[in-house]
């Protein structure tokens, strides 16, 4: 549902501040989401000043020197630090991005970190995904057959075959590009989103897959697939530099051949 | 949704659109103006019909400075609207995706629809 404004219990707060050190004299402001589930308060933006000659060159350097060396509470998701687990997903300065990819000095001034946008938070940076895994899983990412493997060798592609998922098969599944989608926002209880229309649009693909038509049925709902209104944030957004709209209208446009017959 | 009491997270209080992002929901204003304002249209022809008086009534309407401005407004509303509209019959064909393009064809689009206005109007 359309709500443009946040629930009372979300409302933004003033939280605290922490100044630089001292001899600190290359330093940047960095905003930072907080909520925590056993405060009872709403959530706050706490203020840190960080010493740039102290700090490593990506965003999440800067969040790792602030849980290292001013306040070990603050809670997020990372791993492989090199954007292939897709764990570090955040809003920065009002774009979704992959923090351990995005460089401190691509931005001026305050870094401002939040969440990914619209979803529930369960504390600090780290927002619920249970509903974007389970709609992954309802589009059944692997293949389908029905005719039997070859008893001596794997089910063979060609180059071109392969090629088709080329832009496809590189998504990590961040939902950088699903929390871009102000139509994903409002309705995200039924529509996909970008991230997961981008997998059907995979496995649609695939010249191994037996259920295409299968797949299209699936996804032939007013909701599911066509709440896409091509707004394009969601490949303004990807830290993959992958095209969920472009893989959206793909499967669109299948949806019409189809119906030609 | 929510559990927990959990808060949600901002969206529309910090998420930057690209200007396509924009130039969408703009898309969507626009039709709503242009349906309210074709009702006044409409509802203007009929009330010219009515003889030499209602005629002149809406005339001095017209010279209005502030009327002036709203009737240029829903001309470029109109073709806005239009432009926006044939980038999506371009986009339903599966073209004009790329992300180069993007803003590209968003300043085209603006452009264009500020010129037919200049023309039109």
């Amino acid at each position: 549902m359309v709500e443009f404004s946040l629930p009372k219990n979300s409302v933004l707060q003033k939280g605290k501040e922490f100044p630089a050190p001292e001899n600190a004299v290359n330093t940047r402001r960095v905003e930072v989401y907080r909520w925590n589930p056993d405060s009872g308060e709403n959530p706050r933006i706490d203020i840190f000043y960080i010493d740039m000659d102290d700090c490593g060159p990506m965003v999440l350097d800067a969040i790792l020197k602030i849980k290292n060396e001013i306040d070990t509470t603050l809670t997020f998701r990372r791993s492989c630090r090199e954007g292939v687990c897709g764990s570090c997903a955040m809003n920065v300065n009002g774009k979704n991005t992959l923090v351990c990819t995005k460089a401190i000095e691509d931005y001026k001034g305050t870094i401002k970190i939040f969440p990914l946008p619209h979803l529930d938070v369960i504390k600090d940076l780290v927002a619920d995904m249970t509903n974007f895994y389970a709609q992954y899983a309802s589009i059944k990412p692997w293949i389908e057959t029905q005719t039997p493997a070859p008893a001596d060798r794997e089910r063979l592609q060609s180059k071109e075959e392969r090629a088709k998922l080329d832009g496809l098969y590189e998504c990590v599944l961040c939902a950088c590009c699903s929390t871009s989608c102000p139509s994903y926002w409002w309705n995200s209880d039924k529509y996909l989103g970008p991230a997961v229309l981008l997998q059907a649009s995979r496995w649609l693909e695939d010249s191994r897959d037996e259920s295409t038509g299968e797949r299209l049925d699936e996804l032939e709902d007013p909701y599911k697939l066509y709440r896409c209104h091509t707004i394009m944030s969601c490949t303004d957004t990807c830290p993959k530099g992958l095209n969920p709209a472009k893989a959206i209208a793909d499967i669109k446009k299948m949806m019409v051949i189809r119906q030609q017959g | 949704m929510t559990q927990n009491n959990r808060p949600l997270s901002p969206h529309l209080q910090v998420y930057r659109l690209p200007l396509t992002g924009i130039i969408s929901i703009t898309h969507r204003m626009t039709g709503v103006i242009l349906a309210f304002g074709l009702i006044f249209y409409a509802v203007s022809f009929f009330v010219i019909l009515q003889g030499n008086e209602t005629f002149s009534g809406i005339q001095t309407l017209l010279d209005n400075i502030w009327v002036d401005i709203a009737v240029g407004l829903f001309f470029y509303a109109l073709f806005f609207h239009l432009c926006h509209g044939i980038r999506h019959l371009i986009w339903d064909v599966g073209s004009g995706f790329d992300k180069e393009a993007m803003d590209k064809n968003a300043i085209i689009e603006l452009s264009l629809s500020l010129l037919l206005t200049l023309i039109f109007y």
